[in-house]
């Protein structure tokens, strides 16, 4: 089942055409990487998605319906969720008080003005669970902008999910860490999200980290898709070799 | 879990606080009552402020509008109507700050920082010369008066007769009327900023972008603070001119948006108590400035400026690191 396609989608800066009549078909329950140099339109083909820019031109189907002209906070309703490149947390809340409010958020409960959000138990209790399962338990209490960059990255992607979306983009969820914790941060991503059937979209330039953990492979260049495949196929596409991987890729 | 908010630490807290200050008649002169009175009143417009700055991440510098509103709504109430119920004016008070303050809101929530503050400071000083232009509805520079209000529907009114009796009421019945509207004020904002709703303003406090992509629809979450934060600077304003006697366009400048902001800075913004012990230092420092010297302002900004240079947390903030055992009562 086709669970969100772009057609045609277009945006441009200037003269810039940062992403350029794109269709992509991402099917439910995929994981699926997006790569691509710096400046591809990788990002902006999220942004656009998500809502956080408006689009130039085309058009975008998510479970059949159009939603081209749908509001953030309506996406979301929808299951759209997305984390961030340049982590973006509420950095004064603890770890444990940014997954809540996401929580409080999807039920509709931030209308609420007369009650003590410590004392939802209810929702104190599925934070916790949230944090345990991308290893953040014992940081529940640490305010966020006090965390470590790679507890930073997870818990970007902890609000991202506690959104319990259909549908989640990952924008580098490992750029700005070593090369050391990439593997830990996306075995947890990668088994949450499986285990809970999510969609999801990764943008990533570790080749590694891609060609272990995406099934399937969208290169872009220069606003365009360039390449759409398994990790194998991609490997052996002499377009993305010459264009994206260079020297990156051993013979 | 320990880490939990623990009502029950601030509220032991602020319950000997409150049996401190019930006691304070028996004990110090008259004036000294009054004078507190405009302390704790001043607190609870700085309150509302702090919602929008402290929790939502806006400065207003328009908030004298809401408290003048207050305090002409009571005054009209007077010279149209001629109802003396302080229950009226509370009434007449909060409904005219929310309908201003709603209005304004609209305006002002899709801007956030220097933008947002010239513009509330903008609106604030319309009033303010409406305050001066209108005379034959305000009065103009010499302002309206506000009688001495009966309190409870009626059942307390001032004695009739000698001139202390009306400083016995202000300092004895209407102290103990503002202590309790205040109490209520603070334990209802304590609630609001720790609410789910109170979570998702510091959100959009830390993180305007995020907390849209998490669902919080930002304008309308900030129209709804700048709301609330008018009503209580409105009720201050209610509660204000009854004590004052008069409500003059000072009120409504932007002078006096500022004095709020100082009572918040002054306190410490970043705590939930600060803006009340900030208002009510605030108080006693300009009284006294006011009747020790002729340059006042001078000894006064002297004053506020080392005090903000030493302390830039606020008092409560700087408090706060140097007795860290304090936080957990006092933080948040």
């Amino acid at each position: 089942m086709i669970l969100l396609e772009t057609k045609q989608l277009s945006k441009s800066f200037g003269d810039t055409h940062a992403v350029d009549h794109v269709d992509l078909q991402v099917a439910a329950g995929e994981v699926l990487a997006l790569i691509g140099s710096n400046g591809a339109g990788k990002t902006t083909l999220v942004n656009l998605i998500s809502g956080l820019i408006p689009l130039d031109s085309g058009a975008l189907l998510f479970e059949g319906a159009d939603i081209t002209a749908a509001s953030v906070h309506h996406k979301i309703e929808l299951g759209i969720a997305r984390s961030f490149q340049l982590v973006n947390l509420f950095d004064k809340l603890t770890a444990l008080d940014n997954v809540a409010l996401t929580i409080f958020s999807r039920e509709g409960k931030t209308r609420r003005l007369l009650s003590l959000a410590d004392h939802d138990s209810v929702v104190r209790r599925e934070a916790l669970d949230i944090l345990e399962s991308f290893g953040l338990a014992p940081k529940a209490q640490a305010i966020a902008g006090g965390l470590s960059q790679g507890e930073r990255k997870l818990l970007d992607v902890a609000v991202a999910y506690a959104l319990r979306p259909k549908l989640l983009f990952l924008d580098e969820p490992t750029s700005g860490v070593s090369t050391r914790e990439k593997a830990p941060i996306m075995d947890i991503i990668t088994t949450v999200v499986r285990s809970h059937h999510i969609t999801a979209v990764i943008i990533e330039h570790d080749m590694d980290v891609v060609f272990t953990y995406c099934p399937r492979v969208v290169a872009m260049h220069q606003g365009r898709i360039l390449a759409d495949g398994t990790p194998d196929e991609i490997r052996r596409n002499e377009q993305v070799t010459a264009n994206l991987l260079g020297t990156q890729e051993p013979a | 879990m320990s880490d939990i908010v623990a009502p029950r630490r601030v509220v032991a807290w602020s319950a000997a606080v409150l049996i401190a200050l019930a006691l304070l008649p028996f004990i110090v002169p008259a004036y000294q009552t009054v004078l507190l009175s405009y302390g704790l009143i001043f607190a609870i417009a700085a309150l509302g402020f702090n919602l929008l700055l402290g929790y939502t991440g806006l400065l207003s510098f328009g908030h004298s509008a809401y408290f003048g509103v207050g305090a002409y709504a009571v005054a009209f109430v007077v010279k149209y109507a001629r109802i003396d119920s302080m229950e009226v004016f509370l009434l007449a008070g909060i409904a005219g700050s929310a309908l201003v303050a709603a209005l304004f809101g609209v305006l002002c929530v899709r801007y956030t920082r220097i933008f947002f503050g010239i513009l509330t400071m903008a609106l604030s000083q319309v009033l303010w010369s409406l305050a001066f232009k209108f005379f034959w509805v305000t009065g103009g520079s010499d302002g309206l008066r506000v009688p001495t209000p009966t309190l409870l529907g009626g059942l307390v009114r001032m004695p009739t007769g000698a001139s202390e009796d009306k400083l016995g009421f202000l300092s004895h019945h209407y102290y103990y009327y503002v202590l309790a509207l205040f109490a209520l004020a603070v334990a209802l904002m304590w609630v609001i900023v720790h609410s789910p709703f109170g979570k998702a303003l510091q959100a959009i406090r830390d993180n305007e972008t995020r907390a849209e992509f998490v669902g919080v629809q930002v304008w309308h979450y900030r129209w709804v603070a700048f709301l609330i934060s008018g009503i209580y600077t409105g009720l201050a304003g209610a509660l204000w001119v009854p004590l004052n006697g008069l409500t003059t366009p000072d009120i409504l400048h932007w002078t006096f948006s500022g004095k709020i902001v100082f009572f918040t800075v002054l306190g410490g913004f970043q705590t939930f108590f600060g803006p009340i012990v900030g208002a009510v230092i605030f108080n006693y420092l300009e009284t006294y400035a006011v009747g020790n010297t002729v340059y006042w302002q001078m000894v006064l900004g002297v004053v506020l400026v080392v005090l903000v240079l030493a302390l830039p947390a606020g008092i409560v903030g700087t408090a706060l690191r140097l007795w860290p055992r304090s936080r957990k009562v006092a933080v948040s």
